[in-house]
Formats: C-alpha cells, sequence, structure tokens
C-alpha cells in the first residue's frame, strides 16, 4: 500500500526520458517501474551487495556504492532529478548528502520517515520504547537509520541550509496529498513519510 | 635413455605446434598493423573463433577477450589441449552469452602463440621465427587488431565486449579509444592500470623465463630445447597470485602426496605437486616469448597515461553501457581498481554498472562458477539486449 502509493507520487513527479538517480535503490524496483512507464534513463546506488545484483539482474545501471562517499564523483547538474527514498536517515552525513543531491541534480525528490507521526509518538508515550513499525521495522540495536528526524527538524535544516522546499506532500497511510504549509504541526503530526521536491535553481 | 625420451617428448611438441595452423578455425589477414610503439607490423595475421550466426542488422555480435594465457577456444573442445573452453560453462546455446541468439566472437591476441601473429610467427624478411626481434605492443595494439578484425566482419556497433584480467583491460581500451563501436563493455576483476605490484610477479616470471640458459636469448624455436623450466617458474609464480589464501588452504591445506616425509625437496605436499603440475602443463601449450610480450604489454597499461592521470578524459565519449565486476578476494586486482574506474565514469556520467561480488577463490573467480556473478552478467546481458531491441 504505502509503496504503490509512494511509486505512483513519484512516478508523477518525473517527466518523460528525464535522466534520474536513485540513491539507494535497494533492488531497483522504483527505477524498474520509472523506466517502463516514464522511459527515464536510470542510474543507481546501492549499498548492499544484494540489491546491486537483483538491479543489475534487471537490466538497470546500479553501481555499488555509498550516498555519504560516491555523490561528489558525479558532475554539476547531472541529473534531472535525483531521488532519495527513504534513504537521508540512513546516512552519516544527511546535511552535506543533501546539498551533493542539489548540486549534481536538477530537482530531487526526497522521501523521510517522519519520527513525529502520531503512531511513533504513541509508542514512545506509552509503551516507552523506540517505535518498531511496517516503515522501521528493525529494533533500535540493528536499524540503519542512524539520523531519524522529524517532517519540521528536517525543514529546519532547509531553512539553515537556504533549501526552499518547492512542493510537499503528506503521507496517512491511505492516501498522498499535496500539503501547502508542510511545516504545520498537524502535518508533522499526520503524515507517515515526508515527501519534498527541492530543485537547485532557487539558491 | 632420458634424454633420448626428452628428444622424443621435444619433436612430438613441434608437430603438436605444426598442427595448430590447421586446428584453427579462422584466420583475417594478413594486414600492416601500426604500433603505439612507432613500429609497423607487415604481414599481420589474426587467429578467431566464432559461434552463432550474425543477424542481418548485424547487432548481436559480442567480443570476447582472453586473459594472459587465454586463447581463442572459449567454448567447445579446444582443439590444441583437448579440454572444455575456458568459458564453457557461459557461451554456448542457451547460456549466458547464448549462441542462438549472439553471433560470438574471440580472438587470439596480437602476440599470442595460437595462430595470431607473434615472436614464434616467421618474420618474413628473415625467414626465421621473430623471437626477440618482434616489436614490443601494447593493449591498444591487441585491440586494433581485433578492430581491424570487426571492420573485415563489416560490424559497425558490436553488442557487447568483454573480458577478465587482461580481457578486461581490452573491454576497457575499447571502451575509451572505439566508444561508437561498442554498445556495452562488461571489464571483469581489471584495472585501467597495472599496479606496481603486478608488474613486479610480471617480472619474476620474466626472470625465470630469461634466466633459463635454454632461453638462448629467444632463439630455441628451432632447437632442440626449449625454456620450459623458466616458463614453468613463471607460470607457477603467476598462478600463485590468480588463487588467494583462503582458496588454497580450502583446496590443499597442508594435506601430504602420501604419509611419509620425503625428508628432502620431492613435492611433499600437494598444493607443491599442483603447482608443478600447473607449470609442467603451461609449457606444453604456451611460448615463453609469447609470456615476455604479453606480460610486458599488461605492464605499460595505463589507460590514464595520455590524459595526464585524469583517468576520467579516457572515458570522456565513452557512451556504451558499462558493468564492472570485481571479487572480494582478487588481491591481483582489487576492488579498489575497479571503484577508480567507476569513480572515473561518474565524473563523465558515463552508464555503469559495478558490483564487487563476494567470492573466496581470487582473481579466478572470473572463470569459475559463482552464482552471482553468473547472475549478474545474465542481467545485464539480457537487459542491454532488450534496451537494443535484440
Amino acid at each position: 500500500m504505502l509503496n504503490q502509493l509512494n511509486k505512483k507520487l513519484i512516478s508523477s513527479l518525473i517527466m518523460n526520458n528525464a535522466k534520474v538517480l536513485d540513491i539507494g535503490c535497494g533492488n531497483g524496483e522504483l527505477l524498474y517501474h520509472l523506466e517502463k512507464t516514464k522511459s527515464i534513463n536510470g542510474q543507481g546506488i546501492e549499498i548492499s551487495p544484494k540489491g546491486v545484483k537483483e538491479s543489475v539482474s534487471k537490466g538497470l545501471s546500479v553501481i555499488q556504492g555509498d550516498a555519504d562517499i560516491d555523490l561528489v564523483n558525479f558532475p554539476d547538474n547531472t541529473f534531472d532529478v535525483v531521488i532519495l527514498s527513504h534513504t537521508l536517515q540512513a546516512t552519516h552525513k544527511p546535511k552535506e548528502v543533501l546539498i551533493e543531491m542539489l548540486r549534481i541534480g536538477k530537482k530531487c525528490i526526497i522521501s523521510i520517515p517522519n519520527f513525529g507521526y502520531w503512531k511513533y509518538r504513541m509508542q514512545m508515550l506509552f509503551f516507552g520504547i523506540m517505535p518498531i513499525t511496517r516503515t522501521l521495522s528493525e529494533p533500535w540495536y540493528s536499524t540503519q537509520n542512524i539520523h531519524l528526524c522529524t517532517i519540521k527538524d528536517f525543514i529546519n535544516m532547509c531553512e539553515s541550509l537556504n533549501i526552499s522546499i518547492n512542493e510537499a506532500f503528506r503521507n496517512t497511510t491511505y492516501s498522498i496529498k499535496k500539503v501547502n504549509k508542510p511545516n504545520s504541526y498537524m502535518n508533522n503530526l499526520l503524515s507517515i513519510e515526508g515527501i519534498f521536491v527541492l530543485s537547485n535553481d532557487i539558491n | 635413455m632420458l634424454i633420448i625420451y626428452f628428444n622424443i617428448e621435444t619433436k612430438i611438441k613441434r608437430k603438436k605446434i605444426n598442427n595448430i595452423k590447421d586446428k584453427i578455425q579462422k584466420i583475417f589477414g594478413p594486414i600492416k598493423l601500426s604500433l603505439e610503439g612507432g613500429q609497423t607490423l607487415k604481414g599481420t595475421t589474426i587467429a578467431y573463433s566464432t559461434w552463432g550466426a550474425l543477424n542481418t542488422e548485424k547487432s548481436n555480435a559480442i567480443l570476447i577477450c582472453h586473459a594472459l594465457t587465454g586463447d581463442q577456444f572459449v567454448t567447445g573442445k579446444n582443439p590444441i589441449t583437448n579440454r572444455n573452453g575456458w568459458w564453457e560453462s557461459i557461451v554456448g546455446p542457451n547460456k549466458i552469452f547464448d549462441t542462438n541468439k549472439y553471433f560470438i566472437i574471440c580472438s587470439n591476441v596480437l602476440g599470442g602463440c595460437m595462430g595470431t601473429t607473434g615472436p614464434s610467427s616467421i618474420n618474413e624478411q628473415e625467414n626465421v621465427q621473430y623471437g626477440m626481434k618482434f616489436p614490443i605492443f601494447t593493449i591498444k595494439d591487441m585491440v586494433n587488431l581485433q578492430l581491424a578484425l570487426i571492420d573485415s566482419l563489416e560490424i559497425d556497433q558490436l553488442f557487447s565486449v568483454v573480458g577478465g584480467s587482461m580481457g578486461g583491460m581490452q573491454a576497457l581500451e575499447w571502451a575509451s579509444s572505439y566508444p561508437e563501436r561498442v554498445y556495452s563493455s562488461i571489464p571483469i576483476a581489471t584495472s585501467y592500470r597495472h599496479s606496481a605490484q603486478n608488474i613486479a610477479f610480471h617480472e619474476v616470471g620474466r626472470q625465470a623465463i630469461m634466466n633459463d640458459p635454454n632461453w638462448q636469448q629467444g632463439n630455441y624455436y628451432n632447437k632442440e630445447v626449449k625454456p620450459r623450466h623458466g616458463l614453468s617458474v613463471a607460470r607457477m609464480i603467476a598462478h600463485i597470485t590468480y588463487l588467494s589464501e583462503g582458496a588454497f588452504q580450502e583446496k590443499f591445506g597442508r594435506d601430504m602426496q602420501s604419509k611419509v616425509l620425503s625428508w628432502g625437496f620431492d613435492a611433499d605436499f600437494q598444493v607443491e605437486s599442483y603447482l608443478r603440475h600447473q607449470g609442467i602443463s603451461f609449457v606444453d601449450r604456451f611460448d615463453a616469448n609469447s609470456y615476455l610480450y604479453i606480460t610486458r604489454a599488461m605492464d605499460y597499461f595505463d589507460l590514464s597515461h595520455s590524459y595526464d592521470g585524469d583517468l576520467s578524459a579516457a572515458f570522456k565519449n565513452t557512451k556504451c553501457k558499462i558493468l564492472i565486476v570485481s571479487f572480494t578476494s582478487d588481491w591481483l586486482f582489487p576492488s579498489s581498481e575497479s571503484l577508480a574506474i567507476v569513480k572515473a565514469l561518474n565524473k563523465t556520467a558515463a552508464d555503469v554498472s559495478f558490483i564487487e561480488v563476494e567470492s573466496d577463490k581470487g582473481h579466478d573467480s572470473f572463470l569459475l562458477e559463482v552464482k552471482d556473478f553468473y547472475e549478474i552478467l545474465s542481467g545485464f546481458i539480457s537487459g542491454a539486449a532488450r534496451k537494443k531491441g535484440i
């Protein structure tokens, strides 16, 4: 459900034949979908050998690499769109990764799990445990998500870096809708993830 | 008695080598080949084998480039060794490189000893084998000769060029020097330049050959004796570098040939016996001078050299799809070498895939059945074929 919604939204944000980089592309599902539906010229980066293997086996161009290290190799504005779907929180230097993304991509689509989502807050408040859900499925000791944040935290970081958010979307798990005030209290509470479109021409 | 035995053995070998030419399926040439070193090699011929059929669009050709001691007999029975081809497991009908679908070409490299012009060929000006008078050549010269062959087959663009180790160097050279002539390139377990350690190993091998008194400054072709010991030692050294510490340990451990020690220098350990066998069986199928020249070509290889060390400049026109594969236990061409190529390709925003495959079998992994490696190759090839509409 979540994945399908996400896929549909990201797909709607990408123009046909675009040159797209998917950072942390996993098994290449999204790139594969975009190649089929949008005829994109796709490239992926994935840290796990299993993900790379599955992606390349689908005929995708994917390198085994690390978002923290390997983005610096790409020249400015290489890609029409750079996608970072549920990966920023797993990087060592999220701020630097974001800056690099905006350097190499004309448009960036970022989604992050929102730690401010009401169910997560409930788990913390009533059970006193780190939230475990479908999107954040690993316990604290084995999770790769080392830099979790809320929608509000993310927007604050963007503001501090003078990065404007072009568009933002709310995912309530049942639907994804565009929001006009992404930094509102309600958005931070009701959205299981934050989805943002940033572009580098407004810096 | 022993001397007679060796004489007979040598004669049989010579007869065998004379027969090689008859057994080689196809020859292109002679042509005049201009070499990077400035010399021109007249009367150059290239021996090659093909499988499958070229389609009417001539869009389904795959060039397989062999490694240092490989040959054009990729699949099927090798007519010289009577053993299966070196990539038998992935080249053939319904295999990864499907001969029902693709037109597969593999040629013996320049300087080789399986039918392509090399030091053991007759220098027509002097009517005797070249020996050390053969000019020094490079990986690019090998590729230029392949290019002449591809031109003669009227193939404008190869669907893919693929190779491991020195074959990978050729695949990279194609992608760099003739980018418009290849749709995809698959350099495996290779590097854009030979490292100091690799040059060092090659130098030991060459010294072993050249210090064998039977080498005779390379003029051994019409003599009774050949530098068998030198070439055999060179092969033994090289063979160690093709495996890994783990592979040796797993394969042999400290297993003995017999239960009692010889208290001498016989091959007590199975690993010794194995290496000796590798060395001895190699000299029957390979020419010592070819070994000298081809290792030199690998040592001279440095794609970044013509671009002041800027490797990405070597790929500035490279638009083909590239798949780079390295293996975790390969210490001869470690993953760091492949990563340097990936970085350079990213700088040019090339269409590149890279994976470091988990394998404990060392450099030789590319010749062995490593499941993940095969799956990746297969996926890449079928994906590229889909995109090209083959």
